[in-house]
């Protein structure tokens, strides 16, 4: 139970971090640690204690193995992640070039 | 037949991408074959629909609890007309409108991107499938928020896509705990699931989460400050996009089919509904009324718009529902036209600054009366289409015994009808404002696009006679109102 718990922590830290950050970065970095935060709990559903892989062989017997569903599903959130990552970076690299700062408090040029 | 619109607009951004660069008229053709095929399509859908009320497709053959499957119905094919219809005309609006910006084939593989995320939305049955599809149309909306690369749009596009990820993450988090809880991916078989195991906290917590992130998506009140910045810095016909589908079909239309049709709809949830609806619906409109920049005054309309929806539908009632959804259809159309207004204004003007412009309507006729019949539509004056819809939410919240409901909605109405009124008397009407000289009128397909728009705007009411209506709007509030049936009509068929 702790481990969820921990995990509940480690995705808060990565909203704490978008929220209050002042440096676009910083802000990426946590998206990153959020995004990490939900991979991490979609494994930890999957986990068994002493569990193995769910591989299927002749004349073996499977007995508590981790689920598969959710390692699968992370592949894919994985990619979504990484590409809206290097979107933001790919963005963030634009707006310093326009405003040769990284301070979210100095780009404020949208207001009303 | 329902894999194709994935397939065609898939494969259409991917074609583009690859040969799009050689020639503009290859990417103007391909982009508005496939979306004129997507169209007529999701119209064929609608025939399908009446005829069979429910089709699953399975995809690679697998049965639904364990595979992957593709629902179409009454709802799935109402939003899929709206998105087809408006990304159609859209389309035709960008081969001359997209003119000046560079990279065009970027534009329409985005776009395209957008078109294949929206409809895998609506079709799918699968619960994150829908997260995947909603990614796809997220991601390809930031870049093309960024699109024209100047200083104030990528700040725009840089806010949108922070808190468009926080909310994509709850809903994944959301996804997360609903798998733990049921074991299943499958939006029919969680809703058994949920029905055999009863109520529990995990359930709430879920609500919440998906309330959050959903409410982000389609910026209900508390969680709109993305969408007045986003909005208007796009190219004007994504600003359509994205004001008239996007919203609609990521936030309200995944809220409507999660809470009513997965979880069950109940009384307190109701509540939120209406509640969110209504302080959008007027936070919304005041805001409104004392912007100068066209863009950004639209995009604020967007919000009190969709304040109406979400409200109509939380009252519950079939006839709430019905309001709703047609309003959901009417908003989608007339917020559409007003930005390709904008557009084009911008087009012949270079400048969105009300108080800059002044007597449009001598120079660019076609696009000050298309903008007028949107404006008196959208303020709900009554031969437009957004008088009956405004009608029906109305009547229908003195029809639940809600007369305050009704009271704000009225309210709202004719604030919106003072901030278009500014507008008018503003932009298109009065003197010539005599920097203005040398403006001509915009080009074909932006005109022919607008005109469509504005025919549709004016004719919009007759789709509540009642032949019409069995085709378009009753099999969608059917779905809503039957709840958790769902599950049985796609497991069973």
């Amino acid at each position: 139970m702790s481990v969820y718990f921990l995990c509940l922590v480690l995705f808060s830290i990565g909203l704490y971090c978008v929220l209050r950050k002042r440096n676009i970065i910083k802000i990426i970095i946590g998206i990153a640690i959020m995004e990490y935060a939900i991979n991490l709990f979609f494994i930890l559903i999957a986990y068994r204690w002493q569990g193995r892989a769910p591989i299927m062989a002749q004349g073996r017997e499977i007995l508590g193995m981790v689920d598969p569903i959710p390692q699968a599903l992370i592949l894919t959130s994985i990619v979504i992640g990484l590409s809206v990552l290097a979107l933001l970076v790919g963005i963030a690299l634009r707006i310093f070039d326009k405003y040769n700062t990284f301070d979210i408090t100095k780009i404020k040029r949208l207001k009303g | 037949m329902l894999a194709l619109f994935i397939v065609i607009s898939l494969g259409a951004a991917f074609l583009i991408s690859l040969f799009g660069r050689k020639s503009k008229v290859f990417c103007d053709i391909t982009c508005n074959i496939s979306t004129f095929a997507l169209f007529l399509l999701s119209l064929n859908s609608l025939f399908v629909v009446r005829q069979y009320s429910t089709v699953v497709y399975k995809i690679g053959g697998w049965i639904p609890p364990l595979g992957i499957c593709l629902v179409l119905d009454g709802f799935s094919a109402f939003m899929l007309v709206t998105l087809n219809l408006v990304s159609f005309l859209i389309a035709i609006y960008s081969i001359n409108y997209m003119e000046k910006y560079t990279d065009k084939y970027k534009f329409y593989s985005l776009f395209m991107l957008m078109v294949a995320g929206m409809n895998g939305v609506i079709l799918t049955g699968d619960i994150f499938n829908l997260f995947v599809f909603l990614e796809i149309a997220s991601v390809a909306s930031y870049a093309l928020v960024a699109f024209g690369v100047e200083a104030e749009e990528l700040e725009a596009s840089f806010k949108y896509a922070v808190i468009g990820v926080i909310s994509s993450s709850f809903i994944l988090l959301g996804i997360g705990l609903l798998y733990a809880y049921t074991s299943t991916l499958n939006m029919a078989d969680i809703s058994l699931t949920i029905a055999q195991k009863g109520f529990s906290s995990v359930i709430l917590f879920v609500s919440v989460l998906f309330m959050a992130g959903f409410g982000i998506k389609s910026a209900l009140v508390p969680f709109h400050a993305w969408l007045p910045d986003a909005h208007p810095s796009a190219p004007a016909s994504i600003s359509a996009m994205l004001s008239g589908v996007l919203i609609k079909v990521l936030g309200i239309y995944s809220l409507m089919r999660i809470f009513f049709n997965i979880f069950g709809v109940t009384e307190v949830m109701l509540t939120i509904l209406t509640a969110l609806g209504a302080i959008s619906l007027l936070v919304g409109v005041f805001l409104a009324i004392g912007q100068w920049d066209l863009k950004r005054l639209l995009a604020y309309h967007s919000i009190s718009q969709i304040g109406y929806v979400v409200l109509s539908i939380g009252l519950g009632t079939p006839l709430g529902i019905l309001g709703g959804l047609f309003h959901l259809f009417n908003h989608s159309i007339f917020k559409s036209l007003l930005f390709l207004n904008s557009g084009a204004v911008e087009y012949a003007t270079d400048n969105r600054d009300l108080k800059k412009m002044g007597g449009l309507k001598e120079k660019m006729p076609v696009t000050s009366n298309t903008s007028w019949i949107a404006s008196m539509s959208i303020s709900g004056i009554p031969p437009f289409n957004g008088f009956w819809s405004k009608l029906i939410i109305i009547l229908a919240c003195v029809q639940a015994d809600r007369i305050g409901l009704a009271f704000i909605a009225v309210i709202g109405s004719i604030l919106t009808l003072a901030s278009f009124m500014k507008v008018q008397k503003f932009a298109f009407l009065g003197k010539l404002n005599t920097t203005l000289d040398k403006i001509k009128e915009v080009p074909v397909s932006m005109r022919l696009s607008m005109i469509i728009f504005a025919a549709i705007c004016l004719f919009g009411g007759l789709l509540l006679i009642p032949h019409l209506m069995e085709y378009f709007l009753k099999p969608a509030v059917n779905v809503l109102v039957s709840g958790t049936e769902y599950a049985f009509t796609v497991l069973g068929g």
